[in-house]
């Protein structure tokens, strides 16, 4: 298998009653198992659209989208949830913890909808806080947490249920530099110890320069 | 999962401790209010002692002569009984008693109302009173026209103080009556049982009620089963269609043996023999009238769920983005919606029991025991349950269909 990611001709407009967007215009993309790429432009370039489009939130107005050599045939709403939940993990600026669930449970969100028993979910998310180094939080709730923490216990929830793919959506944009820091290097363990292919939109130069590949957009278009 | 959503339902009632309150005030206010008419219909039709054969009694309560210028409705005459109610084909017992009348006693000197009600000796083997002395008075008491009575333990209470009364004497309707035996209380919502006074119905001051189709009596039949019901029903009706008519001023004759609630529903509908579907059409309008009443809470409901899950927009972003489809959303908030209304229902159930007891209490409805007993429990549950879908189905499918990407944002619309 040569790709992880194939996007082909992509498009995507929104639609109101009198104007059209356009928010991608003929995106072609191609990413590799295993490989960091970052996404880079300025604000309202299209990067969280193009995504959204990846992880199967969003359907291109045209184009094709194929992940790990499924083409996405069907933008079904139970077909979409399947694939995402297998194939997927995402990763956001603002963490997006739920609130009224303790740490281990927030990271049990996305075995809960594969059938697995309550005690192998219980066993899976405390291993994935084990490797993000919060075994001692397991029991807090997400406002107990700093920052860092919670971008932690985030990425913990992304890689639970071992997806190929990983989308992280600003992933640092809320934490300072040090943490920003801490986040990199642990996403970068994740692609060299796991082989998982991360796709990550930033606005920090110093940190997509970490990446292998720098993907450039201009008002919905890919310049690079 | 369904631990993870009661769970997580349990923490967002708890947070949200003053939209809870309010929820569960509705919810357990409305359930008071259906819960307390439930005990009631409950206590009016179900079977209870005395009438533990409901499920193969019916009764006659009541008929009607009509004629081109002139109707007559009255309760069914002595005659109709005695004359096409009996020795019909798996019918194992016909009994005969009168609609309660006032009588008035002045025992020492004090005035006492009662309602006296004139029986056969049948009547005591079709219903099971509970004798807390002596016993029903007998055939040969019925033959004989003796003036014996069975009084209920009010009566007793009244007369006697609350003495032993069998073997006392009581005056009622102006002539002496011993007691022979002495009941437990019947609420006077059960119109065959109910009543102070039971006398022979031979010690009437006349013989005229005998020759009367229409006049002050119901007749009670005992069916052998409750399948022989709809045999008895129709020969019964055969015979009364073709009953001679006593006047030239009436031409038809219409009377039915059925269910008290039967007969409800043919005053309500109409009265008429060959009319069967006016039982279910007083069930429809029963739950009609109940879903009706469900219909404003519900509605204020759906407006408060919807608030309330909008505010959660993100977590349905992020439920769906890690792989939860539409119809995992929609259990999720049907569970906690479900979870809510039944904890309102068992605050409903604490509060309508309350009433239930200040309603006993206060004596509204004479000697009636109102309380939720297994069959009302189950209905309040049935009622909870239905309000609790009802007012949960469409905000949950409301915002599981939001757009991921849109609720992520927290744009909840």
């Amino acid at each position: 298998m040569n790709t992880m990611i194939q996007l082909e001709g992509v498009d995507k407009m929104y639609r109101t009653d009198r104007i059209e967007t356009v928010a991608l215009s003929s995106i072609n993309l191609e990413v590799k198992p295993g490989e960091f790429v970052s996404v880079m432009g300025p604000s309202g370039c299209g990067k969280s659209t193009l995504l959204n489009v990846i992880g199967l939130l969003d359907e291109p107005s045209k184009g094709r989208v194929q992940l790990n050599g499924t083409p996405v045939s069907s933008y079904r709403d139970a077909a979409l949830a399947k694939m995402r939940n297998k194939e997927i993990g995402f990763i956001f600026q603002t963490f997006h913890l739920i609130p009224d669930l303790s740490v281990a449970d927030n990271v049990e969100i996305p075995l809960l909808y594969r059938r697995m028993a309550g005690a192998e979910r219980r066993r899976l998310a405390l291993a994935a806080l084990d490797r993000l180094g919060l075994t001692s939080r397991i029991h807090h709730f997400p406002s107990q947490l700093s920052g860092g923490q919670q971008q932690r216990v985030a990425i913990a929830r992304a890689i639970v249920g071992c997806p190929r793919i990983l989308l992280a959506d600003e992933p640092t944009g809320n934490l300072d530099s040090q943490m920003g820091d801490e986040i990199m290097h642990i996403l970068h363990s994740l692609q060299k110890d796991s082989g998982t292919t991360i796709v990550m939109v930033t606005h920090d130069p110093r940190l997509a320069d970490q990446t292998q590949r720098i993907v450039r957009l201009f008002d919905g278009r890919q310049v690079q | 999962m369904l631990r993870s959503y009661l769970k997580l339902a349990w923490r967002v009632l708890w947070r949200r401790r003053f939209f809870t309150a309010i929820s569960l005030f509705g919810i357990s206010l409305t359930l008071v209010v259906l819960m307390v008419a439930t005990a009631l219909l409950d206590h009016t039709f179900a079977p209870m002692a005395p009438e533990v054969r409901q499920a193969r009694t019916l009764v006659i309560f009541n008929a009607t002569m009509t004629g081109p210028r002139s109707t007559w409705r009255d309760g069914a005459g002595f005659q109709l009984v005695d004359r096409y109610a009996r020795n019909l084909a798996n019918v194992e017992r016909v009994a005969m008693i009168s609609f309660p009348e006032d009588v008035f006693s002045y025992p020492g000197s004090t005035r006492v109302q009662s309602s006296l009600r004139r029986a056969d000796a049948e009547y005591w083997r079709i219903l099971d009173f509970d004798f807390l002395e002596g016993g029903p008075f007998a055939d040969q008491d019925v033959r004989n026209g003796s003036r014996v009575a069975v009084i209920n333990a009010a009566t007793r209470d009244r007369f006697f103080g609350g003495a032993a009364a069998v073997g006392r004497w009581i005056d009622a309707d102006g002539l002496r009556f011993r007691v022979v035996g002495v009941t437990a209380n019947v609420s006077a919502s059960r119109p065959v049982s109910t009543g102070d006074i039971f006398v022979p119905y031979t010690t009437a001051k006349t013989d005229a009620y005998k020759t009367r189709l229409l006049g002050s009596f119901m007749g009670i039949l005992l069916g052998r089963s409750p399948a022989d019901l709809p045999g008895i029903k129709a020969e019964f009706a055969s015979r009364v269609a073709a009953a001679p008519m006593p006047d030239k001023d009436y031409e038809h004759l219409y009377a039915a043996a059925e269910t008290y609630f039967e007969s409800v529903a043919a005053d309500t509908f109409g009265q008429r023999n060959d009319d069967t579907t006016r039982a279910e059409r007083l069930w429809i309008a029963i739950v009609g009238a109940a879903l009706l009443f469900l219909l404003l809470p519900t509605v204020n409901l759906v407006n408060l769920n919807v608030s309330r899950i909008m505010e959660r927009a993100s977590e349905i972003g992020v439920r769906k983005a890690f792989g939860a489809s539409t119809g995992t959303l929609v259990t999720q908030f049907m569970v906690e919606n479900v979870m809510l209304t039944l904890l309102g229902g068992v605050i409903g159930f604490v509060l309508s029991a309350v009433v239930l007891k200040a309603i006993t209490a206060a004596e509204l409805i004479e000697h009636a025991r109102l309380a939720i007993n297994a069959r009302v429990f189950l209905y309040g549950l049935g009622l909870s349950l239905v309000f609790g879908l009802l007012s949960g189905v469409y905000p949950a499918w409301r915002m599981a269909r939001l757009n991921p990407v849109a609720a992520l944002k927290g744009v909840g619309r």
